[in-house]
C-alpha cells in the first residue's frame, strides 16, 4: 500500500485552476521529485496536501486513510512535515527553540503541569531538548553550540534552510516535503545538501517529495520524477526517461520555432 | 547644524516648536494648576517646570548630530550655543505672543484656561488686575533665551559632566516630587524635625537641594559598570553560586517589601495595593498581548466578571442570592467563573486575526459592563447601584478591607508573585513556545502541529484567570462595586502600562506599572503625583506616544520584541559577527 496515496486533486483560486486534477502516490522510503515550470501548481500541491487551502476535488490518502480538508495541525500530527520555499522560519525564536516548538504535537504537557513544574513535566522538557539537539546535529556542526541561543533570523540563507529542515524532521514525520530546498544556495553547499536528503531517506528513514528547480539535484536524489504542468500531471517517472520527454521540454522550453504554425 | 554653521531653518522650526509646547501647556491649566506647588522653596515651581522643560531640550537638541559609524563628526563650537538660545528667544517670543492676547482679549469662551490669572502667572505679576506685561514679556524671553543656551552648551562639556549635571537636576526633580514618601518614612522613624529640614511646605529647602544635586553629580560621575553593580553580583559564572546570590536578593527584596508599608502608611500603601492590583491584570494582560499575541481590548470583562463573582457570593446585599461565603470560599468559584469567562469570550473570536479580534473583544468588554449595568439584569447584579457591603477578606482574628491598605497590599504582592511565577513557567513550557510561535507566524506554527485554537484558548483562560482574582481582591477592597468600576478605560490603562513597561516582558510589566499607576495613578485612583490628576490621561499619552517613537519595545524590553523592531541593527551586528566567522565555516 502506497503511503500517500492522491487521486483526482483539484484547487482553484477563483479563475485559476491551480491543480486540475492530479494522481499522484508514493511508498514507503521512495524519494519522488516534482518538477515543472513556475506557475505550475506545484507549491500549490504541497498546500493542500498540508491543510493550507482544503482540496475543491479528490482523495488524499495517508497511510490508506482520507486526509482530505483536516486541519494542518492535525495532518502534522499524522506524520506529514514541510518546508517552505521561501523560508519561513520563526524569526525571532532562538535555534534551539525553532526546533524545539516543532515538536508540539509529539509531546502533550500543559498549563497544568508548567505551572507546578511536575515530575513528568521536567522530563519532557529535558526529552525536548535533547531530541532538538540531535536533530540539529544532523546538520554537522552548522546549527550547534553557540547558535542554538541565537536568533533564527541571524542566520545566513544555507543555515536558514538547513533549520527548516530540522523543524520539519522534529515534528517526526513519515513524510517529508521539501519545497525546492537549495533554491538560493551555491554549488558547494546544493552538493552538500543533496548528500543530506540521500542521508535524510538512508539513516532517518523519512519517505521524501521534493520541489526541485535544479535538475543536477532532481537526477541525484530521485527514485521517480513527476512533472506537473498547469495543474495536471504531465508525465511520471525515472529521470532519465521524464528528461528526454518531448512534453516535458515543450513545458519547460517552448516548442522549436519550425513547428510551429 | 550642518557642518558647525548656523542652520536658520532648523533653529527657528526647533524655537517654534518649543514655544507651541510651552504655549500648550499654558493654554490647558498646567502652568497656573503648578504654580502653586513648589519644587524648590521659593523660587521654582512645578508650574515654571512645566512650563519651560522642553526649552533646554530644544536647545540641546538643535545642535545635535546623529553620528552614524564611519561618519565624520563635525567639532563643537560656541555655535551650538548661539543655536540654543536662539531657539530660546524664538520660543520666548511665541508664548509672549500668546499672553499679549490673552490680556488684550478674552478668548476665555473658547480656551478657559487663558484668564488674566494665567497672564498674571506667565508675567510673574503679583496683581491680578493690572499685570506688568512688558517686564514679565522680558522675563520670559530671558528665561527662555538662558535655558536654551544651556541646553545648546551642554554639547561643549564631555559625556560624563553632561550625565552628571542631568543626574544632578533629575535628583533634585526626584527627591522634590518623592516628598511625600521620604517625609512619611522619616516621621514614621520619629526624624520629623530632619524632614522640616529639608522640606518647607513639600518643596525642597535651597541648601537640601544643592545636597541633592551634588549626590546626584556624584552619582551621575560613576560609570556604568558601576552603577548596575547588582547586575554584576548577579551574573557569577558558576550557576549554583548564581542561583545562590539571586536567592539572596530576591530575599532581600521580599524583606523590603513586607516592611515596606508599615514605612510608607496607609495613603501610600494604597497607592501600592492599587499599582499591585494593576500590576496583576497587566501580567494576565501581557500573557495575552505580550506572549500569544492577542490583542485583547475588553480584558477589563473579566476583571468585573471575578468582582461580581466574589461580590454575590460574600454580601449580604447581593440582590437574588447571597450565600454570604467568606472570602476565601469564594476563591474556587471566581476562577472557575473566570475559566469559563474565558472560554466564553475566547470561543467565537479564535477565528480572528488582528485588528478584527481586538475590536471584537472590545464589543466584548463592553457587552460585560453593560450587562452589570442594564436594568433588567438588576435584579441579580444590582444594575447602577452595584452591590454594596462586600465584607472583606476574614482572617480569624479581624477582618482585611479597604480601611487596612497594608494587608491589602499583601494580598495583592502576593497574587503579583503568583501571577509572576504563572508568567515565567508558562513562557518556560511547551505552551508558551507555542504561544511564541502562534504570535511570530500563524499558519507556519500550524502547520509545525500546533492547535492554534487550542493555544488562543489557553491563553485568554489564563489570563482570564488572573484578572477574575484581581477582581476578587479589588472587591474586597473597595467593600461596594458598580458597573462603572469596569469601564473600557481600564481595558486601555492595563495595555498601555503593558506596552510602556515592555510586552513580553514580566520586569518590565512591573516597571510600567509602578511608573504609570504608582507615580501617575490609575484611571479613578489616586497616585504619587496627585498634582497631576487632572491632566493624568494627558501625560499618559505623551508617555505613550513618546515610547513609540523612542522607545516602541518599552521600559525594560523583552529580548525577542527588541530583535524584532530592531533586525536592521541585529541582521548588521550579525553580518559583523559573520565576517569574523567565516574562516570557521567556508560555506556560508
Amino acid at each position: 500500500m502506497a503511503l500517500l496515496e492522491i487521486s483526482g486533486l483539484k484547487k482553484g483560486f477563483g479563475g485559476i485552476q491551480a491543480l486540475g486534477g492530479v494522481d499522484f502516490h508514493i511508498d514507503e522510503g521512495e524519494v519522488v521529485s516534482v518538477i515543472g515550470p513556475n506557475g505550475a501548481g506545484k507549491t500549490s500541491f504541497f498546500n493542500v496536501i498540508t491543510g493550507m487551502f482544503a482540496p475543491d476535488e479528490g482523495t488524499i490518502l495517508f497511510e490508506g486513510e482520507s486526509i482530505g480538508g483536516l486541519e494542518p495541525s492535525v495532518i502534522t500530527q499524522r506524520g506529514i512535515a514541510r518546508t517552505f520555499q521561501n523560508v519561513r522560519l520563526f524569526p525571532n525564536m532562538s535555534i534551539l527553540e525553532n526546533v524545539m516548538v516543532s515538536q508540539h504535537c509529539r509531546t502533550k504537557q500543559g498549563i497544568y503541569g508548567a505551572i507546578f513544574r511536575t515530575k513528568a513535566f521536567k522530563e519532557e522538557e529535558q526529552l525536548i531538548e535533547e531530541r532538538a539537539k540531535d536533530t540539529l546535529s544532523f546538520f554537522g556542526d552548522r546549527l550547534v553550540g553557540y547558535r542554538y541561543d541565537q536568533a533564527a533570523f541571524v542566520l545566513s540563507y544555507a543555515n536558514r534552510r538547513r533549520l527548516e529542515i530540522a523543524r520539519a524532521m522534529a515534528t517526526q514525520p513519515k513524510l517529508l516535503l521539501l519545497d525546492e530546498p537549495t533554491a538560493g544556495m551555491n554549488p558547494r553547499e546544493t552538493v552538500e545538501l543533496t548528500g543530506l536528503i540521500g542521508k535524510l531517506r538512508s539513516e532517518k528513514g523519512f519517505t521524501i517529495v521534493i520541489i526541485e528547480h535544479d535538475m543536477k539535484v532532481v537526477r541525484d536524489v530521485s527514485d521517480r520524477v513527476v512533472v506537473l504542468d498547469h495543474g495536471v500531471k504531465l508525465t511520471e517517472g525515472h529521470y532519465d526517461d521524464v528528461s528526454t520527454n518531448e512534453q516535458v521540454i515543450e513545458a519547460y522550453l517552448g516548442r522549436p520555432a519550425e513547428t510551429e504554425s | 547644524m550642518i557642518k558647525g554653521e548656523l542652520n536658520v531653518k532648523k533653529v527657528l522650526r526647533a524655537g517654534l516648536i518649543a514655544g507651541v509646547v510651552m504655549v500648550f501647556v499654558s493654554a490647558i491649566g498646567m502652568v497656573e494648576d503648578f504654580d502653586s506647588r513648589k519644587v524648590i522653596d521659593p523660587f521654582l515651581s512645578l508650574g515654571f517646570l512645566a512650563l519651560f522643560w522642553y526649552v533646554p531640550r530644544a536647545g540641546y537638541k538643535v545642535g545635535h548630530e546623529e553620528v552614524l559609524e564611519g561618519m565624520e563628526e563635525h567639532p563643537v563650537s560656541s555655535q551650538q550655543v548661539v543655536a540654543g538660545l536662539s531657539v530660546g528667544v524664538v520660543g520666548g517670543v511665541v508664548i509672549s505672543i500668546l499672553v499679549v492676547i490673552a490680556h488684550v482679549m478674552d478668548l476665555r469662551d473658547v480656551f478657559i484656561r487663558l484668564s488674566p490669572k494665567l497672564v498674571a502667572t506667565l508675567t510673574f505679576s503679583d496683581s491680578v488686575a493690572e499685570p506688568n506685561i512688558i517686564l514679565g514679556i522680558v522675563w520670559l524671553i530671558v528665561i527662555s533665551a538662558v535655558l536654551g543656551a544651556i541646553g545648546g552648551a551642554l554639547h561643549l562639556v564631555s559625556d560624563r559632566l553632561r550625565r552628571q549635571i542631568l543626574f544632578a537636576v533629575g535628583a533634585i526633580f526626584v527627591v522634590a516630587m518623592l516628598e511625600d514618601v521620604i517625609s512619611q518614612i522619616l516621621r514614621t522613624l520619629g526624624l520629623g524635625s530632619a524632614n522640616r529640614l529639608i522640606y518647607r511646605a513639600a518643596a525642597l529647602r535651597i541648601v537640601p537641594a544643592i545636597l541633592v544635586a551634588a549626590a546626584g553629580f556624584f552619582l551621575g560621575g560613576r560609570d556604568r559598570a558601576e552603577r548596575s553593580r547588582i547586575a554584576r553580583y548577579l551574573a557569577d559564572p558558576d550557576p549554583a553560586e548564581r542561583r545562590r546570590k539571586s536567592l539572596i536578593v530576591a530575599a532581600i527584596t521580599l524583606a523590603v517589601v513586607l516592611i515596606a508599608p508599615w514605612l510608607l502608611g496607609s495613603l501610600l500603601s494604597e497607592i501600592l495595593a492599587t499599582t499591585a492590583i494593576f500590576l496583576l491584570m497587566g501580567l494576565g494582560l501581557n500573557i495575552v498581548v505580550g506572549f500569544a499575541g492577542l490583542l485583547d481590548l475588553g480584558y477589563v470583562a473579566f476583571f468585573a466578571v471575578g468582582a461580581y463573582t466574589s461580590a454575590i457570593l460574600t454580601s449580604p446585599l447581593s440582590p437574588f442570592f447571597a450565600p454570604e461565603w467568606p472570602w476565601w470560599y469564594t476563591l474556587p468559584p471566581v476562577i472557575l467563573v473566570g475559566i469559563l469567562a474565558g472560554i466564553f469570550v475566547g470561543t467565537p473570536v479564535i477565528r480572528l486575526r488582528g485588528d478584527y479580534l481586538a475590536i471584537v473583544t472590545l464589543g466584548f468588554g463592553e457587552i460585560v459592563r453593560i450587562t452589570f449595568l442594564s436594568d433588567a439584569a438588576s435584579p441579580w447584579f444590582g444594575g447602577a447601584g452595584g452591590i454594596r457591603n462586600i465584607p472583606g477578606i476574614p482572617l480569624g482574628f479581624d477582618t482585611v478591607s479597604g480601611s487596612d491598605p497594608e494587608y491589602i497590599l499583601y494580598f495583592a504582592l502576593a497574587l503579583v508573585l503568583l501571577a509572576a511565577w504563572v508568567s515565567y513557567a508558562l513562557l518556560n513550557s511547551r505552551v508558551g513556545r507555542a504561544w511564541t510561535a502562534m504570535r511570530e507566524d500563524e499558519s507556519v506554527a500550524e502547520v509545525m502541529g500546533i492547535d492554534t485554537v487550542k493555544a488562543k484558548l489557553s491563553a485568554f483562560v489564563v489570563g482570564a484567570v488572573l484578572a477574575s482574582l484581581g477582581g476578587a481582591l479589588f472587591s474586597a477592597k473597595l467593600g461596594s462595586i458598580f458597573p462603572t468600576s469596569f469601564e473600557l478605560l481600564i481595558s486601555i490603562v492595563i495595555l498601555v502600562v503593558v506596552i510602556v513597561g515592555g510586552m513580553g516582558n514580566i520586569l518590565g510589566v512591573a516597571a510600567g506599572a509602578l511608573v504609570l499607576i504608582g507615580v501617575l495613578g490609575g484611571p479613578r485612583q489616586p497616585g504619587l503625583l496627585q498634582e497631576f490628576g487632572e491632566f493624568k490621561l494627558l501625560i499618559y499619552g505623551v508617555i505613550l506616544v513618546y515610547m513609540m517613537l523612542q522607545r516602541p519595545e518599552g521600559l525594560i524590553p523583552n529580548v525577542r520584541r527588541s530583535r524584532e523592531l530592531h533586525h536592521d541593527e541585529m541582521n548588521q551586528d550579525a553580518w559583523l559577527k559573520a565576517q569574523a566567522d567565516t574562516a570557521e565555516e567556508p560555506a556560508t
